[in-house]
């Protein structure tokens, strides 16, 4: 018997897709069905299954989410803390899942350039080639969740040669405030030849006491030298559980940056894909995670490096709190093709009290023999001198604590490009690194 | 074909030096596993009914149980029923010198270069050599007997200090641990027993010669150790098979208890058959090995070399119970042509300021696959627990495949935990400095590689860490000098 896998909850699923497949207009409206009968099969993973071991999703299949449709409450004072790619920024807001074009901003756009909702873009020969073309729909049951369901999202063209300076910010709001709302944001982020974008995706929630579910896929497909630089922010409320999916396949001479922060949320598992297929490609993952309460945060990457000469590099940083747990999966994966491939990962993490744990697994794959591949993961505490140090100047426990977690957050977040973006972040980080502290 | 490759080729090449078969009768069990089977073992070896009792809910349990499918590594299903599960060799029940030895047991010996007399006089190791299934040879046994220590094959404990036997048997491998250790724990048939007294230091190297020998028998060894208070002992274990082509499983158990301040060094070299080129027979070696640091300040260190098999599955673990206690791991495996090794550590933290390392070293070449998996878990109460890791693989082919499967699970924010993996190859640019010093590029080989295992042999016993650098040049032949 397979108990890898479970059925429970399913039907849940299965009964709001006979109502959602009655909607106008969807996107991928045969591959919906398809989906929804694969999930069927398949089911979701238990935590015998060797990549959930540590993330138990019971407590989301176990919950009734309304599936509320295009309906919009927001105003634009609402958003304006969440704002943090600045107010220069080309602007896309989704509440609930679908488009609000009062709330977006897309000026300045240089020609050619779309960025646009996905489902208005439906009929586009780009959306047709890449859409639901590269994330795992075999044994990922949360990707395949997602595209039963794929509503609407972020689209993200830019035409071979076009550099746009001015960030992009991808704003998605889920509004639990008087139900379990779950969401189910799709990107597509395409840059061809020679072209070079910045994207910051953000997750909010609206309420505190419910439980949203966002279940996020994004694809990026960078071309011939294109450079892509994502930042994904997940700062819901701390009922909320959050799985999305990052499929990223980067092209020749390539550069593919990104940084996963995360915040908030009672359950977060964030999987992030890399695909070097070509040569010369090169891959930055950041990662940063602090938590508190009884949050989880589980974090999966996988690079696989295909060809030769590729380089990837992935620096994760943990702070946690409270009875907080977070578990990191990284995955480098060479074939056997790959030769002089340059890959290094590191997994950093603090635990700020007793009852916090952390389950950190490095994981090397090698059929090539030309290499370079190394890991390092360190779970320890704060460095008792340099607190020690800061004490005897004079600066309150508290404080010198905060101050030595804000420098190690930092190191995850002076390598995002966008300085407004760093700017919002930073306060955000050290609200949050103050309540981990004290919890 | 160029240099390097021409070298890794004849790496893939070199032939299994120690296969050879011996002539030996057997007292066979039938073919087959049921509980007539255990009854029949358990009878020869004139058991006590509790060990029965023990074998058979062991198995009981064993058959409610599934073949792990976990490890990195592939083989035709096994067929439990196709095997031979008690064999022993025809010798005379008791032997008071090495006269009475079977001569062909002893020429078995002498052409693994072990002579026993030699050993005995010269090397002051003392061997429990065991072929198949029951021990035939114990030396140096008076003189050990002087200070208390019991060192004897298992079926003789059993028959001379049941009350310890029981006592520890299954207390840091329960019977029902794993698939394997189940099966070992239900049809186990010989082994070694090793009891070391209140603050007695062992004066000599504790040794046992393990070697499979009847066509088609699996051997399911069991050992245990256990060293009292402030005790001392230096245990090793090595193995050579005769060459076969039907593959062999080997399902061995060993448990360590260790009370406080003892400590317990525990070396293997292991070089099994490990199959022929085409990847056709060798040995499937499915070990379960534990140390238990039950008391405070007790020290369990663990030195393997891993040459052999065609199948390794092993990880050697310790339970860092005692407050203070401190577990080693210390790992050279080298596969070569279609070796598969799955092989790593397990440290549990359960005491105060406990302390472990993990020193391993993966050499794969031909088109063999090395994983290493393991396991550092810091539990709630285990304050200041420090660990450090270190994994570091070297691939001598572009057909071959090195793995890392490090878990790392900290609930404690006083533990330090450290983990650190390299994958590469022989580098280029050092190869090139021999050469110009006029060092042939094979010589070249053999002196990186012996450097990159350095930290490991370094653990080892001075006898057995000249044996398991002979090894690794008979693993590596052609690259190295």
């Amino acid at each position: 018997m397979n108990t890898a896998y479970q059925h429970t909850g399913t039907e849940n699923f299965v009964r709001a897709f006979a109502e959602f497949s009655k909607e106008n207009g969807r996107i991928l409206p045969e591959l919906n069905t398809i989906a929804i009968g694969r999930l069927e099969d398949i089911g979701f993973p238990t935590t015998r299954h060797e990549e959930w071991k540590y993330t138990n999703v019971s407590p989301i299949l176990n919950t009734a989410f309304s599936h509320p449709g295009p309906q919009f409450r927001l105003k634009k004072e609402d958003i304006q803390s969440w704002m943090l790619a600045g107010k220069d920024a080309i602007l896309l807001v989704f509440e609930n899942g679908y488009l609000n074009t009062d709330l977006s901003s897309l000026d300045g756009l240089p020609e050619k350039v779309i960025i646009a909702s996905l489902s208005a873009q439906r009929s586009n020969a780009i959306v047709k080639q890449h859409l639901a073309k590269y994330a795992p729909m075999k044994q990922e049951s949360f990707v395949v969740l997602n595209t039963a369901f794929v509503s609407d999202g972020a689209f993200i063209y830019l035409p071979a040669n076009i550099q746009i300076e001015k960030p992009v910010h991808v704003l998605y709001v889920n509004d639990s405030e008087f139900h379990p709302t779950v969401i189910y944001p799709r990107n597509l982020i395409v840059a061809d030849k020679n072209a070079s974008v910045k994207v910051a995706v953000s997750y909010h929630s609206i309420g505190s006491t419910n439980a949203g579910f966002t279940n996020a896929v994004t694809e990026v497909v960078a071309g011939q030298n294109a450079q892509v630089e994502l930042i994904k922010i997940q700062n819901e409320n701390e009922s909320a559980f959050h799985i999305s999916h990052t499929e990223a396949i980067l092209s020749k001479d390539s550069v593919f940056n990104i940084s996963t922060i995360t915040l908030g949320g009672k359950i977060v598992r964030n999987n992030l894909h890399i695909v070097l297929s070509e040569t010369n490609s090169v891959a930055h993952l950041y990662g940063l995670y602090i938590t508190d309460g009884n949050q989880l945060v589980d974090n999966h990457t996988l690079v696989d490096h295909m060809s030769p000469n590729c380089e990837s590099n992935e620096l994760y940083k943990g702070v946690l709190g409270g009875k907080s747990s977070g578990v990191f999966n990284g995955k480098v994966f060479v074939r056997q093709d790959a030769q002089k491939t340059n890959a290094y990962q590191s997994n950093k993490n603090i635990l700020l009290s007793d009852e916090a744990t952390m389950n950190t697994k490095p994981q090397l794959e090698i059929f090539a023999d030309d290499v370079k591949c190394s890991h390092g993961a360190t779970t320890g505490q704060m460095d008792a001198e340099a607190l020690f140090y800061l004490r005897s100047r004079g600066i309150g426990e508290q404080e010198a604590k905060a101050f030595l977690n804000i420098a190690f957050a930092a190191d995850v977040i002076k390598n995002i490009s966008i300085e407004a973006l760093r700017d919002r972040l930073m306060p955000l980080i050290e609200n949050k690194l103050k309540q981990s502290i004290q919890s | 074909m160029s240099e390097d490759q021409k070298i890794i080729t004849e790496v893939t090449e070199s032939d299994y030096k120690w296969g050879f078969i011996s002539d030996i009768e057997s007292d066979q069990a039938p073919k087959g596993l049921n509980e007539e089977v255990i009854r029949f073992i358990s009878l020869k070896k004139k058991e006590p009914s509790w060990l029965l009792e023990w074998r058979l809910k062991a198995y009981r349990h064993w058959l409610t149980m599934e073949e792990p499918t976990w490890p990195n590594v592939h083989y035709p299903k096994i067929d439990f029923n196709d095997i031979i599960y008690y064999s022993a060799p025809k010798a005379k029940p008791v032997l008071n010198s090495l006269d009475e030895l079977d001569p062909e047991i002893k020429a078995t010996f002498d052409k693994l270069g072990i002579s026993l007399e030699e050993q005995k006089r010269l090397s002051g190791v003392a061997v429990d050599a065991v072929i198949d299934s029951v021990s035939v040879k114990t030396t140096f046994r008076e003189a050990l007997g002087e200070l208390g220590i019991i060192f004897c094959s298992f079926s003789e404990a059993v028959q001379e200090h049941p009350e310890l036997v029981k006592q520890y048997i299954g207390s840091v491998v329960p019977s029902t641990d794993n698939y394997y250790a189940a099966l070992n724990s239900a049809v186990f048939s010989d082994g070694s027993f090793c009891y070391i007294p209140k603050g007695v230091r062992c004066p000599m190297e504790l040794s046992t010669y393990f070697r499979i020998n009847s066509a088609g028998t699996g051997q399911f060894e069991r050992t245990l150790i256990v060293a009292e208070e402030g005790a001392y002992v230096s245990y090793l274990e090595g193995c050579t098979a005769p060459m076969r082509d039907e593959n062999q499983l080997h399902a061995a158990v060993v448990e360590i208890y260790a009370h406080q301040d003892a400590q317990v060094k525990y070396s293997t070299v292991q070089n099994w058959y490990p199959g022929d080129k085409e990847g056709k027979g060798g040995i499937y070696n499915f070990v379960t090995k534990r140390g238990l640091c039950y008391g405070k300040h007790s020290k369990i260190s663990w030195t393997q070399v891993e040459t052999g098999s065609a199948i390794t599955w092993k990880y050697p673990s310790v339970i860092l119970k005692g407050d203070h206690s401190i577990g080693e791991f210390y790992s050279v495996a080298v596969t070569n042509n279609f070796q598969q090794a799955d092989t790593g550590t397990k440290m549990i933290h359960l005491g105060k300021n406990t302390r472990s390392t993990i020193i391993s070293k993966g050499i794969s070449g031909g088109k063999s696959q090395n994983s290493y998996r393991g396991l550092v878990r810091i539990s709630r109460k285990a304050d200041q627990a420090r660990n450090f890791s270190q994994c570091d693989s070297l691939l001598l082919g572009d057909k071959c495949g090195a793995h890392t499967f490090p878990y790392l699970e900290v609930n404690n924010k006083t533990a330090i935990v450290e983990h650190e993996a390299t994958t590469s190859k022989v580098g280029e640019d050092q190869i090139f400095y021999c050469n110009q010093r006029g060092i042939s590029t094979e010589d070249a080989v053999g002196l990186i590689v012996n450097g990159y295992c350095k930290e490991v042999f370094n653990q080892l016993p001075m006898e057995f860490a000249v044996e398991a650098q002979k090894l690794l040049a008979i693993s590596l032949e052609g690259s190295v000098g």
